[in-house]
């Protein structure tokens, strides 16, 4: 079977995040004056093949804990679903 | 017979021939490594030099350490051999687990290409050896990523241990205690952001980093 995982990496709590501060900044001079915070960090959209759901999750966790993400500085969300 | 030091090439790194000149300057002898190969074959000593190694596409690192010529360069730091990541190397290092932390984007988010002043930490490392404590080194770095970060459990281990080997005089990308340079546990694996082979000769700008680069000499003589 087929699945689709979305992995979505963002950094742990507590580590700086220069580049969402960055654009937090900016959104206001566009007149977005109501932004509370905003966090950057990148989504990777992977497509595999397992035995049945269970499976997928365990190897869309495995993968992004060893690769996708640095577990040293990120965290990852995982998503999967039958495609 | 002097050392002979492997500058490995990953696709992408643009260093290697400065670490090569730099090398050879102190007296000793450099070969190029590529990335694909398996064996390191007799090299004394390794230099990861710096670059883009596979287009730091992922992560600066996160896909170099998956290349054959890494495999080879874990077993001869496992066996003692002195291992030298600069720059892009040391996020190889980091990202392969041979050094503890990971580095982060600069802080302010700006491409930094300047010289720095490096203060030695600690000797005990293959890169520090022939250096004094408490001495100022003028070194350029040149990174987007090299604000250093690892958590508190692991950065008190390397204060402890004497392990924090350079640090910088003023702070430019926002690194934890200001480090710019760490080893492992037995001192024969180090990662440094700056460029000391860019640091070779007063003619341009600077001669400083000869002291960091005879230690690794020396440190990969001693193994001939």
């Amino acid at each position: 079977m087929r699945f689709l995982a979305r992995v979505e990496v963002r950094l742990r709590p507590g580590i700086a995040d220069p580049e969402g501060a960055t654009i937090e900044r900016a959104l206001p001079a566009m007149g977005f004056d109501s932004v509370a915070s905003v966090s950057a960090g990148r989504a990777f959209r992977v497509e595999l093949d397992a035995t049945d759901q269970a499976a997928a999750e365990s190897m869309a966790a495995s993968l992004a804990d060893r690769l996708l993400a640095n577990p040293v500085i990120e965290e990852s969300v995982i998503e999967v679903a039958p495609l | 017979m002097s050392a002979t030091i492997g500058v490995v090439v990953f696709p992408g790194t643009n260093c290697e021939h400065d670490a090569v000149q730099a090398v050879e300057s102190l007296g000793g002898n450099a070969r190029l490594v590529f990335h694909a190969e398996t064996s390191l074959g007799d090299l004394d000593g390794v230099i990861l030099p710096g670059g883009f190694a596979h287009g730091d596409y992922l992560r600066p690192g996160a896909i170099a350490r998956f290349s054959p010529v890494m495999d080879a360069v874990s077993n001869f730091a496992a066996s003692g051999g002195p291992v030298v990541g600069i720059c892009n190397g040391f996020q190889i290092l980091c990202e392969a687990h041979l050094l503890p932390g990971a580095l982060q984007k600069n802080r302010g988010l700006s491409f930094l290409c300047k010289p720095s002043t490096l203060v030695v930490s600690s000797t005990s490392s293959v890169l520090t050896s022939g250096a004094e404590v408490g001495q100022e080194l003028s070194v350029p770095i040149n990174h987007f990523s090299g604000s250093y970060t690892c958590d508190l459990t692991t950065l008190r281990d390397l204060e402890d241990q004497g392990r924090i080997v350079l640090r910088y005089k003023d702070n430019p990308n926002g690194s934890i205690a200001d480090i710019a340079g760490i080893a492992n546990e037995s001192g024969n694996v180090v990662g440094l952001m700056p460029h000391p082979e860019r640091a070779m000769s007063d003619l341009l700008g600077s001669a400083d980093g000869a002291v960091l680069l005879k230690s690794l000499l020396d440190s990969a003589s001693a193994r001939v």
